[in-house]
């Protein structure tokens, strides 16, 4: 159902202006990899607090704010340069189970984040609701690690 | 050179090297190590020069992420050296891996210097928003430093000077 839209991906002239380059597809992967780091780090450090360790000593809504931009900017960068990725192999992924897998994980970590996880992250009640607050950070954890490995996966296939 | 072509005849590194699931493995744990050592130092750089945490004290940041950072490290150097271990011989002739080593090198300098230099004081300026020029210059090599390494490290895989 979805193919005529991955071979219009495919076609795309961003996508054939990559795939035909030698250098782009590495360098633009070499970024995604570095905006991976950074979202690794704005996730972690909430979900550190969130679990009890890290920067405990700070409010959990602090660590949240100040974590937000970082992660909003990282989760920008690596859907725009994920997107460029895709688009210059966009049928190899729609026959790659593991490009189903992260698209799967990353869908439920950004509908968890911006839900379940921002609503616990903001609330005062939960920095006396320790096992709902490391629940939480436990499913988060898990959900952005499908997507890392989901999307390292991609290449194994 | 001799060594690493005995290391590839090694059981454990045509083991890694010829097995289905265990290189998988191992480089995927190397990514979200990644993560976990790379993020959370970039938390630290980023309060270094001031664009995160500017009211938190730069001790209680480094204090209670570098146990993390530590474990971060391990699993990035286990991992890594797996990974070399499978294929001694290719790494040694690609020029990507080298410019992996040499950021690696620098970024462990950096981080050194930082150390046991101007950190030693960093009860003057535990609490500045804007830190001191060396702490500011320390956290920026660092992300520069690092980028570099996991910019070359992604390039090992593309062999165009062998």
């Amino acid at each position: 159902m979805l193919l005529p839209f991955f071979e219009w991906c495919e076609a795309t002239t961003l996508g054939v202006v990559i795939r035909e380059s030698l250098w782009l597809f590495p360098v633009i992967e070499a970024l995604h990899l570095l905006a991976l780091a950074t979202i690794g780090g704005a996730v972690l450090i909430v979900d550190l607090r969130l679990l009890g360790f890290g920067l405990r000593s700070q409010p959990i809504i602090k660590v949240a704010q100040e974590a937000r931009p970082w992660l909003l900017g990282s989760l920008s960068a690596i859907l725009l340069t994920g997107v460029m990725l895709f688009v210059s192999e966009a049928l190899k992924c729609y026959y790659n189970p593991a490009f189903w897998f992260k698209m799967g994980s990353l869908a439920l970590a950004i509908l968890f984040t911006s839900t379940v996880h921002r609503t616990a992250v903001l609330s005062e009640d939960t920095e006396s609701r320790p096992v709902q607050a490391r629940l939480v950070a436990v499913v988060s954890v898990l959900l952005w690690t499908g997507v890392g490995v989901g999307g390292r996966a991609i290449g194994f296939y | 050179m001799s060594f690493l072509q005995w290391l590839e005849q090694t059981s454990v590194s045509i083991g890694i090297r010829e097995s289905i699931w265990t290189y998988p493995i191992v480089e995927s744990t190397h990514v979200l190590g990644l993560c976990l050592f790379l993020g959370l130092v970039i938390v630290l750089d980023l309060r270094l020069i001031g664009a995160i945490f500017r009211g938190v004290r730069v001790s209680q940041v480094q204090g209670r992420l570098f146990p993390w950072q530590m474990a971060g490290l391990a699993i990035m150097v286990v991992t890594g050296g797996l990974l070399f271990w499978a294929d001694p011989v290719r790494f040694y002739q690609n020029v990507f891996f080298w410019a992996k080593i040499s950021f690696l090198m620098l970024a462990g300098v950096n981080m050194l210097a930082f150390h046991f230099t101007i950190y030693k004081t960093v009860d003057v300026w535990d609490f500045d928003t804007v830190t001191p020029v060396r702490a500011r210059l320390a956290g920026w090599f660092s992300i520069v430093f690092w980028a570099g390494v996991v910019v070359s490290g992604r390039m090992i895989t593309y062999n165009w000077f062998d």
